[in-house]
Formats: structure tokens, C-alpha cells, sequence
């Protein structure tokens, strides 16, 4: 577990996480947008507005899986006090609340037209929106604090018991009467969407895990460095009170 | 020309249709870059950090 732990070894790796994520994420969002906006079929019911779908279910997917690295990062941090799980989790809750936004806002924007509404306190909505104030919750705790430490376990605490909110958002659809349509990918069943909407959907899937793939391990390498910053400012410091003394 | 308003008029949802890819793309877009350049920013302070420490040894 701490073999992990290793600032320059981890560096290293995002050093060559990096240019494969970036390649992968611009081939995946070149193929699903033209997928999405070109070659895929009007919906029989939605019309083209089935095209935002292509956007909002990968970030609402996204957003779940980013709030669960999160969580379990932070579970890491409370149980071994493992120090990059808590600049993972940090890096990671921008991220996470930028796909929350990005798919509450698509939601509103397909639901206005479809349901003649922009919002409507169903459980799913209002379980996302609670996942939202969950990250922006972490964001203001983890930063409250000059040392990340001293703010790092109040926030991975936060994190941690929020994440009873990502089951009641998965199957707020079953247990609650939404407006929000249940699901249609992943069910026991199978799928229920016709694949040439399935393809899209999955490629762009595949364009949004690795855009939070790049974005990342470039916010952890940027709060590594920071931390190696900190440390040759602290002995500067250190230095140049020896040279006073 | 018809055929390229027909396709960005998507059926008469096009403003709804086109919001949401748009404002998805500044939020992804913006976030990579603000992440980029705030390493960009801590590797060239670490640098600058280090050649100082490496002046005052050498003093």
C-alpha cells in the first residue's frame, strides 16, 4: 500500500499515465461527438433531444464514480494516514463537482423542452444536488486550513459519510416514484437502448473516465509539488533563522 | 446551406441541444487547463526555490 506512497515513484507514473489518458480521452471524444451529434438516430419519443443524453449520463456516471474514489481514498486516509489518498481526494473533488454541474445543468436543459420544467424535486434530483453540496462541502473543509493535514481529516470524514448518498441516488429511481426515468444501461436485464445509441453513449462514456483519468494526475502531481514547495520554503526559512541566531 | 440550419435547428431543440454540449465543453476545457497551468505554476516556483537554496549553500 505505501509502495504508493512515494511522491517521485508517483510522479513518475502520471509522468506516463498522462500522454495515453490525453491521447485516448481526444480520440474518444472526437469518435462519441461525431457519433452523437452526426451518425446516431433521432429518438422516437425525444426527437433529437436524446442527444444531450450523450453528455449527461457519462458525467452522471462520472460524478457517482469520482464521489466513490473519493470516498475510498478517504477511508485511506482515516484508516493509515496514507498521504496521497488525502491529495487524491482533493484532486479529485473538483473534478467530481464540476461532473455534478455539468450534469444537473444537461438535466435542466433536456428537462424544460421534455417535462416543461427546468427542476423538479424528485429524488434523483434532489439526491444529486445533495452529491453536489457534498463536494463543494469537501472543497470548503479540505481548504479551510493552510495545512492540508489539519483540514484532511474533518473533510475525509465528510467524505466518507456522505457516501450513503451514492446508493440512494442509484436506486432512487426504484425505491422513490421519480420523474426521472430508471435506468436503461445497466440493468439485469441487459440494456435496454438500441446500440446505435448504446455506442455513442459508451464511447463518450469512455472520453469522460479519461478526461477525470488526465485532469487527475495532473491536480496530484500539482499538489505534490506544492507539498515539496512548502518544505524547501520551510527550510529556507529555517536557514535564514540560523543565520540570524 | 438549408440543410446545415436544418441540422443545427435539430428539430427545433437546438438552443436547449447546443447549451448543454457547449457549457459541458467550457466546464471540461476550463478545468483541465486551470489544472495544467497550476502545475505549470508550483513546478516553476520549485525550481526557482531550488536554485536559491543551491545560491545560500554555496555562500
Amino acid at each position: 500500500m505505501h509502495r504508493y506512497a512515494n511522491p517521485s515513484r508517483f510522479i513518475r507514473i502520471a509522468d506516463t499515465i498522462f500522454p495515453w489518458a490525453g491521447g485516448i480521452m481526444i480520440t474518444a471524444f472526437a469518435i462519441g461527438l461525431y457519433l452523437a451529434l452526426l451518425k446516431s438516430p433521432a429518438d422516437y419519443q425525444q426527437s433529437e433531444m436524446v442527444r444531450i443524453m450523450y453528455i449527461h449520463v457519462p458525467a452522471a456516471w462520472m460524478a457517482l464514480f469520482t464521489y466513490a474514489f473519493m470516498a475510498l481514498s478517504s477511508a485511506a486516509v482515516l484508516i493509515w494516514k496514507h498521504p496521497i489518498a488525502l491529495l487524491s481526494a482533493k484532486a479529485a473533488a473538483p473534478i467530481g463537482a464540476s461532473f455534478t454541474v455539468i450534469c444537473l445543468a444537461t438535466g435542466s436543459l433536456w428537462g424544460k423542452p421534455m417535462w416543461g420544467t427546468w427542476w423538479v424535486w424528485d429524488a434523483r434530483l434532489t439526491s444529486v444536488l445533495i452529491l453536489l453540496f457534498l463536494y463543494l462541502g469537501y472543497i470548503a473543509l479540505i481548504n479551510a486550513f493552510d495545512e492540508t493535514e489539519r483540514g484532511g481529516k474533518a473533510a475525509s470524514l465528510l467524505a466518507l459519510v456522505g457516501a450513503v448518498n451514492l446508493p440512494i441516488i442509484k436506486y432512487s429511481v426504484d425505491w422513490w416514484n421519480t420523474l426521472h426515468q430508471p435506468a436503461s444501461v445497466f440493468r439485469l436485464d441487459g440494456p435496454a437502448i438500441h446500440p446505435d445509441m448504446l455506442w455513442p453513449l459508451i464511447i463518450m462514456a469512455i472520453a469522460f473516465k479519461m478526461f477525470l483519468l488526465t485532469t487527475l494526475v495532473t491536480r496530484i502531481k500539482s499538489e505534490l509539488i506544492a507539498a515539496r514547495v512548502q518544505n524547501v520554503q520551510r527550510s529556507l526559512h529555517g536557514n535564514l533563522a540560523d543565520g540570524r541566531g | 446551406m438549408a440543410e446545415v440550419e436544418a441540422y443545427l435547428g435539430m428539430g427545433g431543440y437546438g438552443a436547449f441541444i447546443w447549451a448543454a454540449y457547449l457549457l459541458a465543453t467550457l466546464i471540461l476545457a476550463g478545468l483541465l487547463a486551470q489544472s495544467r497551468r497550476a502545475l505549470k505554476k508550483q513546478e516553476a516556483l520549485l525550481l526557482r526555490l531550488k536554485s536559491i537554496r543551491r545560491g545560500d549553500s554555496d555562500d
